[in-house]
This record gives C-alpha cells, sequence and structure tokens, in this order.
C-alpha cells in the first residue's frame, strides 16, 4: 500500500525526518510511537502534503504512484486520510457544506456522481451518529467551537464518509474520554479492510487494546529506530525510550 | 458658488412647506462647505472625482420606468414587510406593498407629502435633529434638496411585528441624475421595529447619484433593528449615512452590506445621549473590479454606562479599494463606557486595497475600550485543511472566502435578509460555477 525509502523532510531549514523507511501492506494496521518532536506529525503532514514542509531525499509511494509529486487534493482524492493531531477550526465555512464539498471531490476522481443533497444529508446524519455526535454539529462551522474529543469524533466521521486508502491517525486518542475512545476504535475497526492500511499514532498502549496492530514502530530523531509487535507497546509503556539506543539521547530536545 | 454646489443643488425645488425650513437649512449649510479634496481627512482616500468630473453634473431627476420590469429587483423573497419602493427616487404604489397590518395600530409608516397634520408635527420635530450638517457635507446636501422621504414613526410600547423594507431602484438613463432618499425613523419609549433599507439597479449603465440619508431617533427603551443593504450596479454613486440618537436605555441593531460601486460613500454616526443604551453595529463590505466602498462610522460616548459593538469584515477583490475609519469618540463625561471595534480585512489580489484607521478618541479614564483592524490574506492551515479533504486549492478559497463573511451573517435575524444576501456572496466569490456548490 504504502512504501516510503530513505524520507528526509525539514521546516524552515531544520531537519526533522532523517532517512525514514516504512513499508506498509494492504489491510495492516501499523502503530507509530515516539518522544515529543520526534517527528511523528511531520510525517503525517509530509505525507498529505503539507507545503511548510521541504522533502529534500527519499520517496513515498501509494500503490506505485508518487505521492510527493501531488497537490494534498490530489492525494486526498487517491484515498490518503490524515486525521489532524490539531485539527483546524473554520468559522463561517458550514461542515455540512464542507463534508458535502470533501465527499463530492473525492467521488469526482473516482468518477462518481456527486450524491444529492437529500441522500447526503441521511449519510453523514449515519454517520455522525456512529461517531457519537449530535447532528447539530452539521451545522456549525468547521470544528468551531468543537471540544477537543469533538473535533478528534470529526476526524473519524469525515474518515468514515471519504473511505481512503491509507488512513493515518495523529493521536486521535489524546484528549479522548474513554468513552470517546470506544467511539474511535469502533469506527477504526469498522472500516478495517484487506484494501485498506492504518498508520495510528500514538502516546499510550491502552489505544492498541482496542485498535490492535500488526506493528509498532518507535519513531526518534527522525527514523524508525525500533520495530516489533504489539507488545513493543507495552515494553514501551513500562520501559519509556531511553533505552533505546536512539532514542535515547535524540529524543525529546 | 461653484459648479459643484450648483450641480448637486440642481434638482427639482421641493414646493413642500414641511421641509422648506430644513431645504434653507440644508442649502445655507452646503453651501458654505467646501468641496472636499485629497487634503479633506475625511476624504483622504476617497476621490469624489467621478461626481465632480461629470460633465453634465448630477442634478436633474430622472423619470421613465417602467414599474412591471422591476418588480423581482424590488422582492426580497421570504421577507414578511410592509414595503415601500421608490424607482429612481419615484414613489411606486404598483411596486409597494398596501397599508401596514391593521392589527399595527400605533404604528406610522407613511411619505413626507402623504403625512396628516399629526405625522407632519412628529416630522417637522424630529428631521435634521439627529445630525451636524455642517460637519456633514452630503447630510446637508439631502437637507437641502429632499423633497420627500418616510416617515416611520413607532408609538410608546408597540411591538411591530411586520417589517418595513424600504427598496430604492434605480434604471439606465442617459442622463445623471440625483436620488435624494431620506427616511425619519422616530421610536418612542419602548417601542421595537426592523427596518430594512435595500438599495438596487437594473443591470446596465448607470448615471445614478443616491444621497440616501437615514435618521433614527430611538426612545428610551426602544430598539430599533436596522438592515442597510447596498446592492447598486457598478457604474452608481452613492453617497449618504445613518444618524441615530439614542435615548435611555435604548438599542441600536444594525447590519451594513456595500457591494461597492464607482463610489459608496457611508457615514455612520451613532450618538449615545442619554444613558444606558446599546449599540451593536456590524457590516460587510466587498468591492471587485474597479469599485470603492467607504464606510466611515463615529460613535459618540456623550454619557456614561453606554456600550458599542463594532464589527466589520470586508473583502478586496481585484483593482478595487476600501476604506474604514471608525472612529469611537469618548467625552469626558462618559466613565464606565465599553466600547469594541473589529475589523478584519482580506486581500483577494495584490492590486487591491484597504485603508483602516480605528481612531479612539477617549478623554474619560473608567472605560473598557478595544480595537484591532487586521488585513490577512486566507488562512494558509485552514485552506491545507480542506485540500487534505479533496477540495480543491481554488474552491477551498472561494469557501474561505465566503466563511469569512458569513460569519458574520450567521448571527442575523432575519433569515430572509440572509438568503437574499448568501447567493450575491457565492457569486461575487464563486465566479466560476463550479466553485460555487459548496456555499451560499
Ligand atoms: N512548522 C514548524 N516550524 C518549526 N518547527 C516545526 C514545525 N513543525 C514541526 N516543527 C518541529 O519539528 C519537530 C518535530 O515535530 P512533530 O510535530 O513532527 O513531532 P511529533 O513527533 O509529532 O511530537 P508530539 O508527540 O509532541 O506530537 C519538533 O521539534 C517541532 O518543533
Ligand atoms: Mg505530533
Amino acid at each position: 500500500m504504502l512504501t516510503i525509502k530513505d524520507l528526509q523532510a525539514s521546516v524552515e531549514d531544520k531537519e526533522i525526518l532523517k532517512g525514514l523507511n516504512l513499508d506498509i501492506k494492504p489491510g495492516e494496521i501499523h502503530a507509530i510511537m515516539g518522544p515529543n518532536g520526534a517527528g511523528k506529525s511531520t510525517l503525517g503532514n509530509v505525507l498529505a502534503g503539507r507545503e511548510d514542509y521541504e522533502v529534500s531525499g527519499g520517496s513515498a509511494e501509494l500503490q506505485g504512484t508518487d505521492l510527493l509529486e501531488l497537490d494534498p487534493e490530489e492525494r486526498a482524492r487517491l484515498g490518503v486520510f490524515l486525521a489532524f493531531q490539531y485539527p483546524v477550526e473554520i468559522p463561517g465555512v458550514s461542515n455540512l457544506e464542507f463534508l458535502k464539498a470533501s465527499v463530492d471531490s473525492v467521488r469526482a476522481a473516482q468518477g462518481k456522481e456527486p450524491l444529492d443533497s437529500v441522500s447526503f444529508l441521511k449519510l453523514a446524519r449515519e454517520k455522525c451518529k456512529a461517531v457519537d455526535l449530535d447532528q447539530s454539529f452539521l451545522k456549525r462551522g468547521v470544528n468551531e467551537g468543537f471540544s477537543g474529543g469533538e473535533k478528534k469524533r470529526n476526524e473519524i466521521m469525515q474518515m468514515m464518509l471519504l473511505e481512503p486508502k491509507l488512513c493515518i491517525l495523529d493521536e486521535t486518542d489524546s484528549g479522548l474520554d474513554i468513552d470517546a475512545l470506544q467511539v474511535v476504535a469502533k469506527g477504526v475497526n469498522s472500516l478495517r479492510d484487506p484494501n485498506r492500511s492504518f498508520i495510528v499514532v500514538t502516546h499510550y498502549q491502552r489505544l492498541l487494546d482496542y485498535i490492535v496492530p500488526d506493528y509498532v514502530h518507535v519513531l526518534a530523531n527522525g527514523k524508525i529506530v525500533k520495530t516489533g509487535g504489539k507488545e513493543l507497546a507495552l515494553e514501551l509503556e513500562e520501559k519509556g525510550y531511553s533505552w533505546l539506543e536512539d532514542g535515547a539521547d535524540n529524543g525529546a530536545q | 458658488m461653484t459648479d459643484f454646489h450648483k450641480g448637486l443643488l440642481a434638482v427639482n425645488p421641493a414646493d413642500s412647506d414641511l421641509l422648506a425650513a430644513l431645504n434653507k437649512s440644508g442649502r445655507d449649510s452646503f453651501l458654505q462647505q467646501e468641496i472636499p479634496t485629497r487634503k479633506t481627512e475625511a476624504w483622504k482616500y476617497t476621490s469624489l472625482n467621478a461626481l465632480t468630473s461629470h460633465e453634465e453634473g448630477y442634478g436633474r431627476l430622472a423619470t421613465n420606468f417602467n414599474a412591471n420590469e422591476l418588480a423581482t429587483l424590488s422582492n426580497i423573497p421570504a421577507l414578511d414587510a410592509h414595503r415601500l419602493v421608490f424607482v429612481n427616487g419615484q414613489y411606486s404604489s404598483q411596486l409597494s406593498s398596501s397599508e401596514l397590518s391593521s392589527s399595527e395600530s400605533s404604528a406610522n409608516v407613511v411619505r413626507f407629502s402623504q403625512a396628516n397634520s399629526e405625522q407632519q408635527k412628529i416630522i417637522a420635530d424630529n428631521i435634521g435633529s439627529a445630525i451636524e450638517q455642517d460637519k456633514h457635507l452630503f447630510a446637508a446636501l439631502n437637507n437641502a434638496i429632499t423633497n420627500d422621504g418616510v416617515l416611520v414613526h413607532i408609538g410608546k410600547n408597540e411591538q411591530l411585528k411586520q417589517n418595513i423594507q424600504i427598496t430604492h431602484i434605480s434604471t439606465a438613463q442617459k442622463k445623471a441624475f440625483t436620488v435624494p432618499a431620506r427616511i425619519l425613523i422616530v421610536l418612542e419609549t419602548g417601542a421595537n421595529a426592523t427596518v430594512v433599507e435595500h438599495f438596487t439597479s437594473t443591470g446596465d449603465q448607470q448615471n445614478c447619484f443616491i444621497n440616501a440619508i437615514t435618521e433614527a431617533k430611538v426612545g428610551a427603551n426602544a430598539r430599533l433593528n436596522h438592515y442597510r443593504l447596498q446592492l447598486v450596479e457598478e457604474n452608481s454613486i452613492q453617497i449618504g449615512g445613518v444618524y441615530v440618537d439614542l435615548d435611555r436605555d435604548a438599542n441600536y441593531d444594525s447590519f451594513q452590506l456595500g457591494l461597492g460601486a464607482k463610489i459608496v460613500r457611508n457615514d455612520i454616526n451613532v450618538n449615545h445621549n442619554v444613558g444606558g443604551s446599546h449599540c451593536e453595529l456590524k457590516g460587510v463590505y466587498l468591492p471587485q473590479n474597479k469599485q470603492l466602498i467607504d464606510f466611515h462610522s463615529n460613535m459618540e460616548h456623550k454619557v456614561a454606562n453606554c456600550t458599542t459593538n463594532e464589527v466589520f469584515r470586508g473583502i478586496m477583490a481585484d483593482k478595487s479599494k476600501a476604506v474604514f475609519n471608525g472612529r469611537i469618540h469618548i467625552h469626558p463625561d462618559a466613565q464606565k463606557t465599553l466600547a469594541e471595534l473589529s475589523n478584519k480585512n482580506l486581500l483577494l489580489s495584490n492590486e487591491a486595497t484597504i485603508n483602516t484607521k480605528p481612531e479612539l478618541e477617549i478623554y474619560a479614564d473608567d472605560v473598557r475600550c478595544a480595537h484591532g483592524a487586521t488585513i490577512a490574506q486566507l488562512d494558509e492551515e485552514a485552506r491545507f485543511y480542506l485540500q487534505s479533504r479533496g477540495i480543491s486549492a481554488a474552491e477551498a478559497d472561494v469557501m474561505l472566502s465566503f466563511g469569512f463573511i458569513n460569519e458574520l451573517l450567521e448571527n442575523l435575524e432575519l433569515e430572509a435578509v440572509r438568503d437574499l444576501i448568501r447567493p450575491i456572496l457565492a457569486k461575487r466569490f464563486g465566479r466560476d460555477e463550479e466553485l460555487m456548490q459548496h456555499i451560499g
């Protein structure tokens, strides 16, 4: 699904990703953990196409297509989805109109007709329910005044509407209460599919009880420094990152 | 008398006894004031060239129109309103609605020329009293040349349920002409009314100069909801303003929309005269092409315990230009004043300009006053968010521009006004059908 080779990226002349490799097969869930400032969000943003990050080397391919050449919207239409760590508020733009615009664009890229407003509203309401958000959130501005947890649910709702191929969840579990955590996990699990892959960035082993990963990676100092099965998360929870060679002195600076 | 003065005064003389005194004092004041130039502070960024250099001058009143063709223009769909419609300054009974519904017993909505003696007395007692005409050239002009107008008088404690809509339509004429439009709103103690002023025009070439002045006397505990929607065509000129006197605990709640034209200039003056009054002033301006729009607001806090909340937003496209000057004047006795002013602007092109200037003059010490003026581009982070969901950069920009203005529209009380404006905005930002699908 996703093949990342020797990816290097910097922001404002500061090198953040320093030769990152990752290979994700269809249907797999990969968890990425690692100290603050290691570059986890940077990886998500680079894959989604944020302009602030300059890719200075390496490659990232989605099913053989070079992602790094594409505009963010083209990547989204191909099936890349990033659930943001800090979703932005856009007052004045209604959530429903936004969701419709998004779904219409992605459908158009797949050669599908736009949904009529009635069917779309029905669909959006269904997904609202699935993430336990009141329907009134559809009428509000995009993320406007949403609580932290509500923003995260809104991200998951978008993911459910767009049915992407590659879902990148950047700390979607942070700031969620236990019920919300289950809601999010349920959303993700409902999308599990042999043709869909996930990157789940988290600081807490707990999420991985609900979303069981195939692999756990440690990202430290701009690289994957360790890879293991789900038991690695437990080990990290217990020992922290300092025992890892590269994470020890290069972690959060 | 200069050609400028002569030209503007040369409209059909009013033969109304009721307005004779006003006309005379207006004329005297107007003649004493100089033509503003770039050196005149209040006109620094707004040139009157298009008005003063017009070969034929803007004197005569236009006459001919065909009411049938204008019906859709004059209509604000879904607005339950008692409607008065003027075409090129002349009342059209065909386009206007009949009398106010009869349950509104103590409400008078009447043209000056049709006023009975009681109504005439209200007009005579109030007209011109909220305006410092010596400081406002175009209000003085209106005083000088107005020959009719609309009185909205709401009696004590009357809660007017029906909205009042006053529409001015201008049509294409071969010769330049002036429309002196005048509204006098008088709300007695505890009265409540909503007035929607609406300026529109036919799509073709315009030669119209609209000199529209609205005066409001808002009584103790009374509330005026006022909408002023300027939707005239590119080639029009509209210069005028709103002058409001607030009595004790009065409320003035206003929304101003200007799309811009050859020249649009609005002076909005609110006087907190007695105490406890509140002014809520919101506005948006959206010039495009080579249009100009200029808002000058002036909040006079003369007494203690009054509040003002003013929010204006503008989006300038193409080679257009906007001017915003927000003055808040807090007099020495105006302790415990709470005044806030925010003006945010978005430039959509390198060639568009905005001159924004908050002007705080504070002579009392125990006040809370905040102001902010910003000029910005669209939010990159928001744009990326939309793009990351598959929305094209172009459509994202349209949605964000729309959202920037829509934020102010969301709180408008009259849904019909929102419904009128949103498609207009959508057209402004999404010039391409494709891009308009998800706004409006
Ligand atoms: N736009 C930016 N400008 C400057 N520095 C940036 C920018 N974005 C990221 N950085 C820096 O890059 C480094 C990596 O940031 P990133 O957000 O990828 O970390 P992270 O692994 O997601 O951390 P956390 O666990 O705290 O979310 C940090 O040192 C951060 O300060
Ligand atoms: Mg992060």
